[in-house]
């Protein structure tokens, strides 16, 4: 066997979705962000949609990169604006998947309202959540994902704070598609993104990911592994349970699965309808100007 | 593989062969795809790639079953499995 041809042979199946010439990224190694990456691209190709129909927006962050390593059309907005650019993209080509690929802090910390707006519009996007529990790229301050008690750059005590359950906010906020695995469970996580890229509406995936380098060091889980599987084996899978007792408690059961999916009509049925008058008036039930003042106050 | 009895159809089921292929100097050596193999025929090469990093190496290449767990769980996009014959030679791609 010779290495000239096996070297020439060894093309990664996800290749052709890479921009291999900035490969091997920037992540560090064991980081959560790669294994989320890998779904995500596998996801695109399963669903079999042309290339020029999908696009990925992210923020800034470390999973902010990914919408730079990726061959599609994408975009690396300034810090939590990864919403507002993408549901601009999707309403100028609402043919199209738009995909929001950031992490915890941008999309939920500075993007925070941008999020929660986008989901009670029910803006038909899909929303790639890495939670690794920081600010990883910064060097591991404290974000709203934080368990409380956890040790970060900014709380070498412990975290004070109580932290976000974030798929509860969602679905909450009126996410119709809502769902959370931790980066070990793969095949489900690549699955769930695809049947978020074909869901119409607000899609929601949080992904619990480990980051060894800024959160597990300070934690004393040192190992990227350990990280991982710290994660995997807290985790319960409990699908369409209500999304407020899907909570993240690594003292008893960090629940993951599928928690919300609802049809409902997105931003843009809203809009047709009001524009082509066939909304009633509000209220529905009409006004009548005979009854009024006969309820006595009180 | 030991049997507590012979399958009737164990001539027929054919074992799917693959061959695992490394791209060395994508590799960060963070050791899941070694840690998660699901028939352990990886292990951490002593040799370092271009960035410093061990990489992992197939020890027993003919145990691979083309599962390609190692290719979704890497995060660097450095390990991948494809189908092999049964010598471990890969059918003949075409471009």
């Amino acid at each position: 066997m010779t290495t000239a041809p096996a070297a020439a042979l060894a093309r990664h199946p996800h290749d052709d979705l890479l921009r291999t010439e900035r490969i091997p990224h920037i992540w560090c190694s064991g980081c959560g962000i790669g294994i989320v990456f890998g779904s995500l691209m596998a996801a695109i190709t399963k669903s079999g949609l042309p290339r020029q129909d999908v696009a990925v927006v992210s923020g800034i962050g470390c999973t902010g990169r990914m919408a730079g390593y990726i061959r599609l059309d994408s975009f690396h907005t300034t810090h939590g604006r990864a919403i507002p650019f993408a549901t601009g993209l999707q309403l100028a080509r609402p043919q199209g998947k738009v995909i929001v690929a950031s992490g915890d802090g941008d999309l939920l910390a500075i993007g925070g309202n941008h999020f929660i707006h986008a989901a009670r519009r029910n803006m038909d996007l899909t929303i790639i959540c890495v939670n690794n529990f920081n600010y990883g790229m910064t060097g591991g301050q404290l974000a709203p994902s934080t368990p409380y008690g956890a040790k970060t750059t900014t709380t070498p005590q412990g975290n004070p704070d109580e932290p976000f359950n974030f798929c509860a906010l969602a679905a909450a906020c009126g996410a119709s598609y809502v769902a959370r695995w931790t980066a070990l469970h793969i095949r489900r996580l690549t699955n769930t993104i695809l049947e978020a890229i074909h869901h119409r509406g607000f899609s929601f995936v949080e992904v619990v990911a480990p980051c060894p380098t800024a959160f597990g060091r300070r934690n004393k889980i040192r190992g990227a592994l350990d990280l991982l599987r710290f994660y995997y084996d807290r985790s319960v899978v409990k699908n369409h349970i209500a999304p407020g007792e899907a909570t993240i408690d690594f003292d008893h059961h960090l629940v993951v699965g599928k928690f919300v999916e609802l049809d409902r009509p997105t931003f843009l049925d809203h809009y047709q309808m009001v524009n082509r008058g066939q909304v009633e008036a509000w209220p529905a039930t009409g006004v009548d100007a005979s009854a009024a003042g006969q309820r006595k106050a009180g | 593989m030991k049997y507590w009895r012979q399958p009737l159809d164990r001539e027929e089921i054919k074992v799917v062969r693959g061959r695992v292929e490394v791209i060395k100097d994508r590799c960060k050596g963070c050791g899941f795809c070694i840690a998660y193999c699901s028939r352990g025929l990886l292990v951490m090469s002593r040799k370092f790639n271009r960035k410093g990093y061990h990489y992992p190496e197939a020890a027993q290449p003919e145990l691979c079953v083309n599962c390609h767990f190692c290719e979704v769980i890497c995060p660097e996009f450095a390990i991948f499995s494809s189908e092999a014959d049964a010598a471990g030679n890969q059918p003949p791609v075409g471009e």
